[in-house]
């Protein structure tokens, strides 16, 4: 068993026990610290299979900022757990189907996968050492495939102003700050020296 | 097992496993982490001195000549009282919060090049694993604040949360003005290429090399850094996360001894990476600021370690002058500034290099 090997029992093991914990764990808490220790992990797998700039994203991406942010809202809502069990139960054959129509998907596209002709022999090629990932990423996405990212792009963009007309509220009758009023405030306009004599007050 | 040997061989250097031509990787590690903990107790001694000296006091003075060795006393005194764990806290994760950040902070040593090529590991994709790692320091404190259930803890966390994750935007885009100008995410190729080419080169006179630093072409770059990396570490004037005036201790209040030790102790070692950072992105990392005999005399690490300290400096007397921020301040200069601002620099940036190849090699290397 060589190092790499090693490795790769070690984080794809951790992988699948933590997505198992992150569905049986009691505590929510618990179940997103879970689920960031199977990114972490799958970055892991990433690193190994060489794509390491894919590997760092994931972590920056989505240990660093998206679950942060799952952790936030997981750590304010107040659940009862004992509630939340009792109706696991009834949802369980809708969980099932859902789990099979999934099952049954990834079966035919493991299935329907082909090696393009014109790449078969590509596994032999010498692989330019003075290209790495993050160039060889560059290179093509910004060119070849800059539709697609830009479509990339604006669906996200098209998320984030859905996200933000839900729950933007214009309430009337609440004091607000003008930033600008209050930076521009003079000393003149607002302090006053004043001298006062001993025992005689203002 | 094969794998077992060739580990030890890699790890460790000992000879009879097929004689290692590399020094092993674990006296390697091992010297850094010590020097690392030996300039950090000094650093945190320096911070104490700094914040002393601004308002008139004499600081830590009692242990040892000038006080030199109160960090140490500290160690002792933290390693020696009883570890309190509150009865309702989460146990596993109240301890585990400590070490996550200790250790996050620690494992981003591991790409910091020190001098030309001395980096444990000189990875392609270094400032891109230093992101990475600076943007989980969020999770020690989250946890640690979620686990002591209490509440100043709580609201300290969910400051934590938020703040951190706002300023990581803009220091992202700050790294990628300067990647732009380099063409390579490695950290030995940052610092090179601004020894390279740059302000002095133009004018002619190279041996002025602090002319061709970064700081100078990407000077608001450096001052969005600066600030936003004093936001990401939590300290004064962003320090809301831990503020005494109204949060007690925030997420620390209910840490006591060694759990308490490995939490200052890991934020200090990553302020000081952010410390390092700066000076690689920014300062030219291990080259003398002249390039003539008497600077070059000094080797590499001595002069990163005294910009690390220059910067280190800066951030001491930020916390020494500057008052605490209001939160919705903090808010509002991150994203409605800082991310405006770093975002027109990336795109002029772009812009400059596509038209006059000034990058490194072209911005190609």
């Amino acid at each position: 068993m060589t190092l790499p090997l090693f490795f790769f029992y070690v984080f794809s093991a951790i992988t699948v026990a933590s997505a198992f914990m992150v569905i049986s764990a009691r505590n929510p808490v618990h179940a997103v610290l879970f689920l960031i220790l199977a990114f972490v992990n799958a970055a892991g797998l990433f690193m190994l299979a060489g794509a390491e700039f894919l590997a760092l994203l994931l972590i920056v991406v989505y240990v660093g900022a998206v679950a942060v942010l799952f952790l936030f809202v997981v750590m304010m809502i107040d659940v009862d757990f004992a509630e939340l069990k009792s109706g696991l139960l009834s949802y369980a054959p809708i969980g099932m189907v859902v789990g099979a129509i999934l099952f049954l998907e990834l079966l035919l596209v493991a299935g329907s996968f082909v090696i393009a002709p014109d790449v078969v022999g590509a596994g032999g090629l010498p692989i330019d050492a003075t290209m790495d990932n993050t160039r060889a990423l560059g290179l093509v996405l910004y060119t070849r495939y800059v539709f697609l990212f830009q479509g990339a792009a604006a669906v996200l963009l098209v998320a984030m102003i859905g996200a933000i007309v839900l729950t933007l509220r214009h309430r009337t009758g609440i004091k607000r700050q003008s930033t600008a009023s209050q930076l521009g405030r003079k000393p003149s306009e607002t302090v006053r020296n004043v001298k006062v004599k001993s025992g005689q007050g203002l | 097992m094969d794998f077992i040997l060739s580990a030890l061989d890699y790890l460790l250097g000992i000879p009879f496993l097929g004689w290692g031509e590399q020094i092993g990787f674990v006296y390697k590690a091992l010297a850094l982490l010590v020097g690392l903990l030996i300039f950090t107790a000094f650093i945190l001694l320096g911070d104490r001195k700094v914040w002393a000296a601004v308002q008139m006091r004499r600081g830590p003075n009692v242990v040892g000549p000038f006080g030199l060795l109160q960090s140490f006393a500290d160690l002792i005194k933290f390693g020696v009282k009883e570890a309190v764990i509150p009865a309702g806290a989460d146990k596993v994760l109240f301890l585990l919060a400590p070490l996550i950040t200790a250790t996050l902070a620690l494992a981003g040593w591991a790409v910091v090049p020190v001098d030309n090529g001395w980096a444990m590991a000189n990875i392609n994709i270094g400032i891109l694993y230093l992101l990475g790692i600076s943007s989980l320091g969020v999770y020690g404190v989250i946890i640690g604040g979620w686990a002591s259930n209490s509440k100043y803890p709580f609201f300290g966390a969910l400051r934590a949360a938020a703040q951190m994750v706002s300023y990581e935007v803009s220091i992202g885009l700050v790294i990628i003005t300067v990647l732009l100008c380099v063409g390579s995410l490695n950290l030995n190729d940052i610092v090179i290429a601004q020894s390279e080419m740059g302000l002095a080169h133009a004018l002619g006179v190279p041996w002025l090399s602090f002319l061709n630093w970064f700081w100078l072409p990407l000077f608001p770059m450096f001052v969005v850094f600066y600030i936003s990396a004093l936001a990401e570490t939590n300290r004064p004037p962003f320090d809301m996360v831990e503020g005494e005036s109204e949060l007690v201790a925030g997420f620390m209040t209910e840490y006591s001894s060694t759990p308490y030790l490995l939490f200052m102790l890991g934020e200090y070692i990553a302020i000081l990476l952010m410390c390092a950072m700066t000076t690689i992105l920014f300062l030219g990392g291990w080259a003398a600021p002249i390039d003539l005999p008497p600077f070059t005399w000094i080797p590499g690490v001595i002069w990163f370690f005294i910009k690390v300290s220059l910067v280190f400096f800066m951030f001491a007397m930020a916390k020494a002058i500057v008052p605490r921020y209001r939160y919705d301040q903090l808010m509002r200069i991150g994203w409605k500034l800082f991310l405006p601002l770093s975002l027109l620099m990336v795109v002029i940036v772009a812009f400059v290099l596509q038209l006059t190849g000034w990058g490194w090699h072209g911005g190609i290397a």
